[in-house]
């Protein structure tokens, strides 16, 4: 008994023994896969953040309005953030595909599913960050067009365009990588459509005699182009 | 031939059929059949009357006119000419119109007018305004006569103007061409101007044809190409310009047009004005008293109410642009009553220059940049307006040269912001 009960040990001793030789290599490859990793994903944030530096990231960034929203939170700035969000992706990838070699059983199909994820990641980054980029440019175009125009509240027109086309710029970046995206489309329509009614209503009832008088100078100047335009007491010959 | 493909096939057996010529008389037009009929004969007359032995063509490019502007050009044909008896033509003078696509554009028009005139091989070509109402015959001979007999590769003109008119010019274009390019030129973005082939082809070979200054704001880019590159310019005094009655008030097409070719012109020039530029004479032929008084009614209060309005709304982008300094002066300004408020040459100076600077670093769209000067020129017009409300031709003249004197002080300003010091 005292026999079968070592050699059943030996057995067991000798199983894991087995099993430790057959793990300790592919433990040993993901260590230098994480190890490698790291070192690439390190290089890669030097040549981003370099990059990034050379085409002036930052100053676009200022453009977007991100990197106000970045030092409002306590945040590094854009160039060092996007380095960062890479060297962590390009990291947890290779940690993934480490984490893969150890053969684990389930763990296969997440690490195919995270790397399916990544491009609509980084989709939804580039739509965002042109999405702010545009939000930024067309809301300074309507309140420097409304300011010189004279228009009352330009900065309000500017601000609801702004809002407007970031709800709408981040509903899509959602809808890219699949986070609630039927409720941001929905909260996004609901608010859009209810803008718009209020809109088409207050321009509707209130300024049609202003559209009225717009559209009838409009036409006469365009049917008889010769005429003089009436000439106002402010009018001045800038040139 | 190397500008000839922009010439369409109908319209260069025109040109081919005219032949080489002396001189080019250019008329770019857009619906201006109000005034170009006036225009062409006054020009026809000059040409008879102080050029009768030279071969001549007026070149009319159109935008694409809707009331017979080009059957008018065309009808200014010797045969019809009525001109006192004791002129006779020497020559067939031709008159000849195409249409340009694209436009309206000045810059599209002028742009056919240089590549005529090259594959004329014109020795001379002016080019007038079709609104040019007060053009007579000796405007010609003013404009050609310096290019022709004095060797002179370009002439702008100096006309007596009203007090209040051409105040972006008075108050921008020309303190800035003077100042950072040495070379004191009353009308640097002209109506009515002249210059040599030899300067014609130089315009030619520029790289704007495809850009906006090739479109609008053109002939201020070719004045200031033209000091650049030290060609000799030379002023005639032309006389009395009247405002068209639908002058175009559309103060932001202006900047862009002004400020925006300036700043433009800064930046590809940077080389040459950041270092010290010597002064280019620009002698003014003929010169009389630039500044005509007659009374004219301007709303005061609503520039400065448009200048307090742009002070509040754009403090973000003015934030972009302008220096601490300068923005919180702008702000007491806004801040103060009308009847103190004034809008001091030193400030004004700066701001243009931090404009320029922020241009050049595109702290923000450049057309954004340009658009936000609009309601701080509102503010140093009302100022303009009130310093000079009640002054006579001399003391304007000195208010300017004052203005002028500034933006020279200021350079070094500039020069500094440019080169990322302040």
């Amino acid at each position: 008994m005292w026999q079968n009960f070592i050699g059943e040990l030996v057995r067991a001793m000798n199983e894991i023994l087995g099993n430790f030789a057959h793990f300790l290599p592919r433990f040993l490859e993901m260590l230098a896969i994480v190890v490698v990793g790291w070192i690439i994903a390190y290089v890669l944030r030097a040549v981003v953040r370099s990059l990034l530096k050379i085409t002036r990231f930052d100053k676009l960034s200022e453009h977007t309005g991100a990197a106000s929203l970045l030092r409002g939170a306590a945040l590094p700035s854009p160039t060092e953030m996007l380095s960062r969000f890479v060297f962590w992706v390009a990291w947890a990838g290779f940690i993934l595909v480490g984490i893969n070699v150890l053969g684990i059983v389930g763990l296969e199909q997440h690490v195919t599913s995270f790397f399916g994820f990544l491009p609509r990641l980084f989709a939804a980054f580039f739509i965002l960050f042109f999405g702010l980029l545009a939000a930024s440019f067309f809301s300074r175009a309507a309140l420097l067009g409304g300011v010189n125009a004279d228009l009352p509240s330009p900065r309000l027109v500017s601000l609801t365009l702004r809002t407007m086309m970031i709800l709408f710029v981040v509903s899509m970046a959602f809808e890219e990588i699949g986070i609630g995206s039927r409720t941001v489309t929905v909260a996004f329509t609901l608010t859009f459509g209810a803008l718009m009614l209020g809109l088409a209503l207050a321009f509707g009832l209130g300024g049609k005699d202003l559209a009225k008088k717009y559209l009838e100078r409009r036409f006469a100047r365009e049917q008889f182009p010769n005429e003089p335009a009436k000439e106002r007491e402010d009018e001045l010959s800038p040139l | 031939m190397p500008e000839v493909s922009i010439l369409s096939d109908d319209f260069v057996r025109e040109l081919i059929n005219v032949g080489e010529v002396d001189i080019v008389v250019g008329v770019p037009t857009h619906n201006d059949a109000r005034t170009v009929g006036q225009v062409v004969q006054a020009v026809r007359a000059g040409l008879l009357k102080f050029f009768p032995r030279e071969r001549t063509v007026i070149i009319n490019a159109d935008g694409g006119s809707h009331d017979g502007t080009q059957d008018l050009v065309r009808a200014a044909s010797i045969s019809d000419q009525t001109y006192g008896s004791s002129v006779h033509a020497l020559r067939t003078l031709h008159s000849i119109s195409t249409e340009y696509e694209g436009g309206p554009a000045s810059g599209i028009a002028l742009h056919k007018i240089l590549a005529a005139a090259d594959l004329l091989q014109a020795k001379a070509c002016t080019v007038v305004s079709p609104e040019s109402t007060t053009l007579d015959a000796d405007w010609i001979e003013k404009l050609v006569r310096p290019v022709l007999r004095d060797g002179r590769d370009l002439v702008l003109p100096v006309y007596r103007r009203h007090k209040f008119d051409g105040l972006l010019i008075r108050n921008l274009a020309y303190p800035i061409t003077r100042s950072i390019y040495g070379c004191a030129v009353r009308e640097p973005y002209p109506a009515d101007f002249a210059f040599s082939g030899t300067l014609g082809s130089h315009f030619l070979a520029q790289d704007i044809w495809n850009q906006e200054q090739g479109r609008h704001g053109t002939e201020l880019w070719l004045t200031l190409s033209t000091i650049v590159n030290r060609y000799k310019v030379v002023q005639s005094f032309l006389g009395a310009k009247t405002r068209p009655d639908d002058a175009p008030a559309d103060l932001v097409q202006a900047m862009r047009q002004t400020a925006g070719t300036i700043f433009s012109s800064l930046d590809s020039n940077a080389a040459v004005w950041t270092s010290p530029v010597a002064p280019l004479e620009a002698p003014c032929l003929g010169c009389g008293p630039a500044i005509a008084l007659d009374p004219l009614r301007l709303n005061r209060k609503r520039l400065f109410d448009m200048f307090k309005f742009g002070i509040t709304e754009l403090e973000p982008v003015f934030l972009s642009i302008l220096s601490t300094d300068t923005h919180d002066a702008l702000r007491k300004l806004a801040g103060g009553p009308e009847d103190k408020f004034s809008y001091p040459a030193v400030l004004w100076a700066n701001t243009v220059y931090e404009f320029a600077a922020a241009y050049h670093k595109a702290v923000i769209g450049r057309d954004h940049i340009v658009q936000a000067l609009v309601p701080l020129f509102r503010g140093r017009a009302y100022t303009f307006l009130t310093e000079n409300r009640e002054a006579s031709a001399e003391q304007v003249e000195s208010n300017i040269e004052s203005l002028c004197q500034t933006f020279e002080r200021q350079k070094p300003y500039l020069v500094e912001l440019w080169n990322g010091k302040k």
